[in-house]
């Protein structure tokens, strides 16, 4: 076999997942897993992430419906708003006369 | 002692010198902002086996002698059944699933200290007296319990017949007129709930899989459910229990079961198993020559070092 499918064989896919801590708060990723489905992925995630009573909901997503960005475009991607401080409200002056700003 | 008690009770069984869980109330992230981490810890308050051990020691909660002798049943079913799973810590297929059995282990295990503590409430002997320094006609546990691991269908198997039966049995459990009993399974019950579905997934994924997992789901629950008789048999102590509303005769609770499982099992396109029940008599001490390898391999350590510790 020499271009190996990426998940080829009986090699569980792999799953992201995201957890929320409390109720109000976003998911925010806890890690990966295996798993052979979307709903077992849930159960893995349940005892792999929240043992310690880290969570009141978990998402879980298939690891290649993830796009990400290019880690070599970090200056074109990222860069660019440095030094823009004109993005930022604290840039301008308040006009006179307004409050709760 | 009744469940909502506990929640108070909590920071007292820290008096009781027992093994303590490394995070206490006030451990890291418990009291910080939660969304600085995905991984927040905190304990949360539930009914603990340090605590029953406390109210034993104490005198707060001391059970009658057929409510010692149900408690020491059902620890022993639950102790015998979480030294098989985890015999699959670094064997399953995979290693999320390897930490899902392990996890309903040591589910298992919290459900047996808690049970074995209680009991122990009666003559002064600790959990680990009781899991330790038994012979085996003293255990109590019911013998489908202690019937090897197999393959994966075996033990998911096994796992999906006593997850169901506890899930009946601790249901009712919990509405016990003994409040430690009824604290006991109120918090077990919503643990064994899980067990339940982790089974059920798996049974109807290796039914409805490859005609390789479907032959060996089949022959699995072949070779399991001569043992499902035995976990419904009445006998003069759940005659008693269930005159005082302490416990359920094991027979009521069979009907449930059935229904239940055979859903599953419909949906699964498995039959139940036509087989003859097998003798039994775990409840008398009576075993299958499994439980003393068990055994063997549980109580080496504290017969060989007692009181060693680590």
């Amino acid at each position: 076999m020499t271009t190996p499918e990426p998940h080829a064989g009986n090699v569980w896919p792999i799953w992201e997942v995201f957890v929320r801590s409390s109720r109000g708060l976003s998911h925010v990723h806890a890690g990966s897993l295996h798993a052979p489905d979307a709903a077992m992925a849930l159960r893995n995630a349940r005892d792999l992430y929240t043992r310690r009573n880290e969570g009141v909901s978990i998402w879980v997503v298939p690891a290649d419906a993830i796009a990400s960005s290019d880690p070599d475009s970090k200056g074109s991607f990222f860069e660019s708003p440095q030094g823009k401080d004109y993005r930022h409200a604290t840039y301008y002056t308040k006009s006179e006369g307004v409050k709760h700003l | 002692m009744s469940t909502p008690q506990t929640a108070t009770q909590t920071n007292d069984a820290h008096d009781g010198g027992h093994g303590d869980i490394s995070v206490g109330l006030s451990g890291a992230g418990a009291s910080g902002d939660g969304a600085a981490s995905a991984t927040r810890i905190t304990p949360g308050n539930a009914l603990r086996p340090e605590d029953i051990a406390l109210a034993v020691s104490r005198g707060t909660a001391k059970p009658s002698a057929d409510v010692a002798e149900l408690a020491l049943r059902l620890g022993d079913d639950a102790l015998i059944l979480a030294q098989r799973l985890g015999h699959w810590i670094s064997r399953a297929p995979e290693l999320e699933e390897d930490i899902a059995l392990g996890n309903i282990a040591l589910d298992q295990l919290g459900h047996a200290r808690s049970f074995l503590s209680y009991a122990g409430g009666l003559d002064g002997r600790s959990e680990d007296d009781l899991a330790y320094f038994r012979r085996e006609p003293e255990f109590r546990s019911v013998q489908i319990f202690e019937q090897p691991n197999g393959d994966f269908a075996h033990t998911i198997a096994r796992q999906f017949v006593v997850s169901y039966y506890q899930f009946e049995l601790y249901r009712r459990l919990a509405q016990s007129t003994d409040a430690t009993l009824a604290g006991i399974a109120a918090k077990a019950v919503k643990e064994v709930d899980y067990h339940r579905d982790h089974s059920a997934q798996w049974v109807l994924r290796l039914a409805l899989g490859t005609d390789e997992s479907r032959q060996r789901m089949i022959h699995a629950f072949k070779t399991v459910w001569p043992y499902v008789d035995e976990l419904f048999r009445d006998d003069e102590l759940t005659g008693r229990l269930s005159e005082t509303a302490a416990a359920p005769q094991p027979s009521s609770l069979r009907a449930d079961f059935d229904r239940l499982t055979g859903e599953i099992l419909a949906e699964a396109e498995l039959q139940v198993p036509n087989v003859q029940p097998a003798p039994g008599g775990g409840r008398r001490g009576l075993h299958s020559e499994h439980l003393g390898y068990i055994l063997a391999e549980m109580q080496v350590l504290a017969r060989e070092y007692p009181g060693a510790s680590w």
